[in-house]
């Protein structure tokens, strides 16, 4: 009954990935990308890897493929010119490919490769099991990964947040500061002359009282 | 196989048990919304079909389900029907692990935490395919700032999360409650305040009501993402917006209000009267008491300018919620207070 469910997850997820790279629109490509994470997340729930499965879905589906769909949508991409560099990209595409190949070959047929035998039984709360690891084993790779990440951002911030002649900025502390004598002017009007004479004569001498 | 089988009908069963009564919440909050609006707004608010006005959720749902279905003509058509369901489904999925009472849940696993931030960052898919796949620039535009507001406001509701599990040191959601057993000051409102706020704000925010409604915007943008839907498909953006409403009342009171735990449980005296109101009722008065909050929110505050709404997120809440994280990290190392 489990595996008949596997292959059906894993069957879903060969498919979407394959059609991430053929589908002709870049939207629905982003959303197969999706659904690929989708089926990855539920066959991770399925080796009882719980809180990868769900991190997965957390991180990558709910926050990455979300300014992915995004950019996608505001971009206006020409398809045709997009396949037209198909054949210049093919060799370096072929390149890159074929170091992933080799790196995971080199991997999986690692003799002390630290990955547990099929049916050894995992700790039971492995977000516990994880976390303990990480802050103890492996904390300098740890720590190292954040540092990256950390340089990534301020990059990143600083590359788009260089000023620019021309733009506008509020300041919200002046916003508050605003009292209504600074924006708001009181006209008195002169009344029409056509009105009853003491009215008139009221609304004189009240302009010349202010 | 026919154990299986047996199973698989019983968890059916369970989603019935959870799914209906929800819909029927939903239902109901409409109708409450526009009472308690109108009272805000001294009106009578709906009091017509059915003895006070019972019956108006009904009416409302056999009128929008007996409309057409249009489907403009430049639209992604495939897109543009599965948006709402994607909106839909995962502000139901994220039920699966709400506890009603210790030992009442669907799902009891691990990473509850996790599944329900997961689950609540999905729904804004939905939301920003119907706003593309309508074709209509409106829609796009409200599109755009659902996506902006909600990937933003997401982050600083996360690290409130983080706060939460910190204290109670697990992600499982009835291990959380249990964590709070106690009269109402040994829950986690009062030594987690800042982050209790912050999610409130946020958990607004990310259902897009008002105050924080720019992506419907009727005044600007007419009515935003859904503005070429009608029919069915209309109605179920605003079943989704409704259930997610009810979700983030629930979690609030699951993760800061002490679950289904009284306000005396565990005092003397008190404790055992207040204790004899069964525990799945105390979480629903806590829930409604959020869900007027919403309304009363929406009753009385003008809705925030865009960048106001970007510039809180930001530069208030998340910062509010960094400094509280290490002022927790700090009081849980050194064992101050009476909490940790």
């Amino acid at each position: 009954m489990q595996l008949v469910i596997f292959y059906i997850f894993a069957a879903v997820l060969l498919f979407s990935a394959t059609m991430v790279i053929t589908a002709k629109n870049p939207v629905h490509a982003v959303l197969f990308l999706v659904l690929t994470f989708f089926n990855a997340a539920a066959i991770w729930l399925f080796a009882e890897a719980e809180f990868l499965g769900v991190a997965l879905v957390l991180v990558y589906v709910g926050a990455v493929m979300v300014l992915f769909l995004f950019v996608v949508m505001m971009l206006d991409i020409n398809v045709a010119r997009m396949r037209e560099g198909f054949a210049r990209y093919l060799p370096l595409g072929a390149a890159v490919a074929l170091v992933m190949i080799l790196e995971m070959v080199l991997v999986v047929s690692a003799p002390d490769a630290p990955v547990p035998a099929a049916g050894e039984p995992l700790p039971d709360n492995n977000t516990r099991a994880i976390g303990s690891v990480l802050y103890t084993v492996y904390l300098y790779p740890f720590e190292l990964a954040a540092g990256l990440l950390l340089v990534a951002i301020i990059a990143a911030i600083l590359l788009t947040h260089r000023r620019r002649p021309g733009t506008r900025h509020q300041d919200p502390g002046k916003q508050v500061r605003v009292r209504k004598a600074d924006r708001l002017r009181l006209v008195n009007l002169p009344r029409e002359p056509k009105v009853a004479p003491a009215a008139a004569a009221e609304a004189q001498q009240q302009t010349e009282t202010k | 196989m026919m154990a299986e089988i047996l199973e698989l009908i019983w968890i059916v069963l369970k989603i019935v048990a959870i799914a209906v009564p929800l819909i029927l919440a939903v239902a109901y909050m409409t109708y409450a919304e526009r009472k308690v609006i109108g009272w805000i707004q001294v009106r009578r608010g709906p009091n017509r079909v059915g003895p006070l006005g019972l019956l108006q959720p009904f009416a409302d749902v056999f009128k929008l389900v007996l409309k057409e279905l249009l489907v403009p003509a430049q639209a992604n058509k495939a897109l543009f029907i599965i948006a709402p369901l994607m909106v839909i489904a995962p502000a139901f999925a994220a039920w699966a692990v709400v506890p009603f009472n210790a030992g009442v849940v669907l799902a009891d696993i691990n990473v509850g935490l996790l599944y329900i931030l997961a689950m609540t960052s999905l729904g804004v898919y939905g939301i920003v395919l119907a706003g593309w796949a309508s074709n209509s620039k409106y829609a796009l535009l409200g599109a755009m700032r659902t996506g902006a507001q909600v990937v933003s406001y997401e982050i600083a509701m996360g690290f409130a999360l983080v706060g939460v599990l910190m204290a109670a040191r697990s992600l499982n959601l009835t291990e959380i409650v249990e964590a709070q057993a106690g009269p109402f000051w040994n829950w986690y409102w009062l030594p987690l305040l800042p982050l209790f706020i912050v999610y409130w704000i946020s958990g607004v925010a990310e259902t897009n009501r008002a105050p924080f409604d720019v992506a419907e915007g009727e005044s600007e943008i007419v009515a935003g993402f859904h503005v070429e839907y009608s029919g069915t498909a209309f109605a179920l953006f605003f079943l989704a917006e409704y259930a997610n409403m009810i979700l983030v009342s629930a979690l609030a009171s699951i993760m800061f209000l002490g679950g289904w735990y009284s306000p005396f449980h565990g005092v003397p005296v008190l404790g055992p009267i207040f204790d004899l109101v069964p525990g799945p009722l105390w979480l629903f008065a806590k829930m409604a008491f959020f869900l007027f909050c919403y309304i009363w929110f929406r009753g009385t505050f003008p809705r925030y300018r865009y960048d106001q709404i970007m510039r809180l997120g930001w530069k208030v809440l998340i910062p509010v919620t960094v400094v509280w994280l290490i002022v927790e990290s700090l009081m849980i190392i050194f064992k101050i207070g009476p909490w940790f």
